[in-house]
């Protein structure tokens, strides 16, 4: 990282006074307290979304509907044909489910409001956010929009029963009046605006504490990458999220006031809503991948014991990406019949994006070459993201070939694709962040025994679970299907297997959080474990951080590497 | 005689690649993605070594000396421009298949570019240009198909094919199995069909597709085929499959409940069966049309069709 040094002063005799727990948890205002509730809270709803997948794999283990048929038949008391067609319509919701509870209630409150709002303040050396009660309300609303999105699974969706089962994307008609009348689809959208209204109020949030509250001397290319990643996020959440509210808006008046915005009848046009989902839908994977590119450089330069390789162009390869990330988006949509030109458009300006996230892969490697490494855990994981990134990547490469997507398209090859950038990536950069920052944030040392197992199993499990999906997709299975020709049968099998794998090593996490609070082993003195190779601020401070820091700011002192 | 398929296109399990390409346009995906396949892999490979330099070399114990190094223009350069390079490259390959199934060949334009081409005796030009347009099924113009999504079927119209009163065939395309405990045992499982789309081989197939309902999209993998079906629109696509042969594919839009049990079944025969099969579907007999259809003839028994 740019800072060599830093002037120090903790401002020691201060009190570290902190309110009594309801008032310090419920209406918190410090930025610590809160990102800690929203990593509490993404490991709740991680292990919802989590389970949700589990149903998901547990079913496609074998040809035939299994599991989806017992758990009507045995909860409901369905019988027969209706029993099916209540399984058929719970799978399907259950594959939305999975995919929402992931990206809005497990991905982004742990990558934006947990990691954000422990570090962002710490690495730019801020006491705390630029509106922390705006920060209070943002985290209870993504708690309200949790609670809103599980009633809406349990009140009537279609005809075949509760909950909305038409995708996380939620095209209309489908989700429309006709599609899904019940009340399921009104409160999902209610849902999606209020996580929606809570990730701007903290994108406001992150933006303005970045741009006003840097330490002394911490010019925005001194900044470490990983408060650049969160601007560059704040900044795409900024302006893609009202266009998914719009959209949602549109969805709701067609739902209920009569509008006719995606109802062709009307003279709507239910592909406007894929334009304007995909508008926002672009830009939030790499919502859900900058901080965790932020994470990694930070991780890989530490244990590394260099300085970041090409800290300007890791800084502005974000920044392009999330420009280019605006104007793709029609790439998720090249067999809804757009016209020839526009998808080579499409198929053009997406590929461009390959050039800076190559930048980015080539200069973690650049910064690890002629390192002294030491393989921790958070180091293991790094090097598991950068692997299995570039895994998603390329087949990202394959797929903005709109001639090869028809054929790719809404099968699994597009589902190993995502789940390799998300899962195994933004997942990956997540854990890497947490055993990065455990100490840290509570502290007291993981145990790396526990850890290495976990890491170990879930590298086996997910790539077992994820890689013969290619195969299946380049077979011709299609997405969201719960049951499937025998010709798919094998690599299926193999998949739940892979689940398997990394149910065990989701156990082992449990586990060792449990081992790591029991024993309570005491953080290094010094409050960097990681030594020299540690640079930012936040390792200048004891673990835990006391419960306010900097009561006078650290001055960012030299140019730094440049 | 009749004979057994000669060609069929579903899924193999255990199989790790695309399934047989039946038309041309597969056969340019193919060959495409097969480039990309090597690409992808060499890029990956190369990070995979990299990273297993950098643990053997570079752990704390191989190296105890971190260098301080952070800047080199030259590789920046190199690790920016090389990959750009290769994407133009990809490009370059990208656009033309994508324009060559998109866009829906122009048949007097091939018939007359074929003549033209013979005509001026340059006959190795004329081979390559009958690689990707076939003058002989261009001459004999469109087949057209209307697809129209349902929940939780598809229901086939041959607008040219039409009975005395001007009524044309169409009909709705079920699939025959839906999960329940009174499914039949015949049949490839979720991918048979009670009454198939059938199309004569060696034919330019227009079909327009459109939905009645909500999203579906008809997608036949052995064609490289997949055009969503959306209330409202009308989507284009052609096709020409060379072989006869019976040829699956799935609903590939999520659609409700039976997303999964709306399969797409193709038969594609010689044109003598396909005429005989309009015939009977024309009188209404479309079961006597869907069993005339079950054995496919082989491509040697087209010309005693054709005679007859």
């Amino acid at each position: 990282m740019p800072m060599d040094e830093v002037a120090l002063d903790h401002g020691h005799d201060s009190h570290d006074h902190k309110p009594g727990f309801f008032a310090r948890w419920f209406f918190s205002t410090n930025h610590k307290d809160i990102g800690t509730l929203y990593l509490i809270f993404s490991l709740i709803a991680g292990v919802v979304g989590y389970s949700l997948s589990g149903l998901i794999r547990w079913e496609l283990a074998e040809p035939g509907i299994g599991p989806m048929l017992w758990i009507q038949t045995t909860f409901f008391g369905l019988e027969g044909d209706a029993a099916v067609a209540a399984a058929k319509h719970f799978y399907n919701v259950v594959i939305t489910y999975h995919g929402l509870v992931m990206i809005f209630f497990m991905v982004m409150p742990a990558l934006i409001g947990g990691f954000g709002n422990w570090f962002v303040p710490l690495m730019i050396g801020a006491p705390d956010m630029a509106f922390p009660r705006m920060n209070n309300i943002s985290f209870w609303l993504t708690a309200a929009a949790f609670v809103l999105a599980i009633l809406s699974m349990v009140v009537p969706g279609g005809s075949a029963g509760n909950g909305f089962g038409g995708g996380w994307t939620l095209y209309p008609p489908l989700s429309g009046a006709t599609g899904h009348p019940g009340p399921s689809m009104d409160l999902l959208i209610l849902s999606l605006h209020t996580a929606g209204i809570a990730s701007i109020l903290g994108a406001i949030n992150f933006i303005v504490t970045i741009l006003n509250m840097r330490a002394p001397g911490m010019t925005l290319h001194k900044m470490p990458l990983f408060a650049w990643g969160m601007l560059i996020t704040a900044v795409l959440l900024l302006l893609a999220l009202p266009v998914l509210a719009g959209a949602l808006t549109m969805l709701l008046t067609d739902r209920n006031f009569g509008s006719q915005f995606f109802v062709p009848a009307g003279g709507g046009d239910p592909v406007m809503f894929q334009h304007l989902f995909w508008f926002f839908g672009h830009p939030e994977v790499y919502i859900m991948i900058l901080p965790a590119f932020g994470i990694i450089s930070h991780i890989v330069s530490t244990f590394s014991k260099k300085p970041i390789f090409g800290y300007l162009g890791m800084a502005y390869a974000m920044v392009s990406i999330g420009v280019i990330g605006f104007v793709v988006w029609a790439h998720h949509m090249y067999t809804v019949g757009m016209n020839v030109d526009l998808k080579a458009y499409f198929v053009a300006a997406t590929m461009v994006i390959a050039v800076p996230t190559g930048i980015k892969i080539f200069s973690w490697i650049a910064t690890m070459w002629g390192g002294s490494i030491e393989f921790k855990l958070p180091m293991l994981w790094a090097i598991g993201f950068i692997f299995l990134f570039t895994v998603g990547g390329v087949t990202g490469v394959v797929l903005a070939n709109a001639g090869v997507d028809h054929t790719l398209h809404d099968t699994y090859y597009v589902v190993a694709h995502f789940h390799y950038v998300l899962s195994l990536g933004a997942v990956f950069g997540l854990f890497a962040g947490w055993y990065y920052w455990f100490e840290k944030m509570f502290g007291i040392k993981y145990n790396s025994f526990l850890g290495g197992l976990h890491f170990w199993l879930m590298f086996i499990g997910s790539n077992v679970l994820f890689f013969p999906q290619h195969f299946l997709g380049l077979q011709g299975m299609p997405r969201r299907y719960i049951d499937y020709a025998d010709g798919f049968a094998t690599w299926h099998h193999w998949s739940s297997i892979g689940y398997a794998i990394t149910l065990v090593a989701t156990l082992v996490f449990f586990f060792s959080l449990a081992v790591a609070f029991i024993q309570r082993r005491k953080a290094t003195e010094s409050g960097n474990p990681w030594g020299e190779g540690a640079t930012t601020l936040e390792w200048t401070l004891p673990s835990p951080p006391p419960f306010h820091q900097y009561n006078e700011l650290p001055v960012v002192t030299t140019k730094g590497g440049h | 005689m009749l004979a057994g398929p000669a060609f069929a296109a579903e899924p193999v399990d255990g199989a790790i690649n695309m399934q047989p390409a039946a038309t041309r346009i597969a056969e340019r995906v193919h060959d495409f993605h097969n480039v990309l396949l090597v690409i992808i892999t060499a890029i990956t490979l190369l990070v995979l070594a990299l990273l297993i330099w950098i643990v053997v070399r570079y752990n704390q114990k191989a190296n105890k000396v971190s260098r301080k190094f952070s800047h080199n223009t030259a590789i920046e350069i190199v690790w920016t421009v090389v990959p750009a390079l290769i994407l133009v490259g990809i490009a370059g390959l990208s656009f033309p298949n994508l324009f060559y199934q998109n866009v829906t060949p122009n048949l007097g334009q091939i018939v007359a570019t074929s003549k033209q081409l013979l005509a001026e005796g340059k006959s190795a030009e004329h081979q390559a240009f009958t690689q990707n347009y076939f003058p002989d099924a261009a001459e004999e113009g469109f087949v057209n198909v209307k697809i129209q999504g349902n929940q939780w079927n598809w229901t086939y119209t041959y607008p040219d094919i039409v009975d005395d009163a001007g009524i044309p065939v169409e009909f709705v395309s079920n699939g025959i199995h839906k999960g329940r405990a009174t499914d039949p045992t015949d049949g490839l499982r979720l991918l048979s069909t009670d009454y198939p789309m059938v199309v004569p081989a060696n034919r330019y197939i227009r079909f327009y597709t459109a939905a009645a309902d909500v999203i579906h999209s008809w997608a036949v993998p052995a064609f490289a085929i997949k055009v969503d079906a959306i209330p409202g629109r009308l989507n284009e696509g052609w096709f020409l499959v060379k072989e006869p042969g019976v040829y699956y594919g799935q609903c590939s839009e999520l659609c409700g409940v039976d997303h999964a049990y709306m399969p797409i079944e193709v038969r594609v025969v010689p044109q003598a069966q396909f005429d005989a099969w309009a015939e009977l579907m024309k009188a209404g007999d479309f079961d006597g049309a869907a069993a005339s259809v079950r054995q496919i003839a082989s491509a040697e028994t087209e010309t005693k069709f054709a005679s007859n």
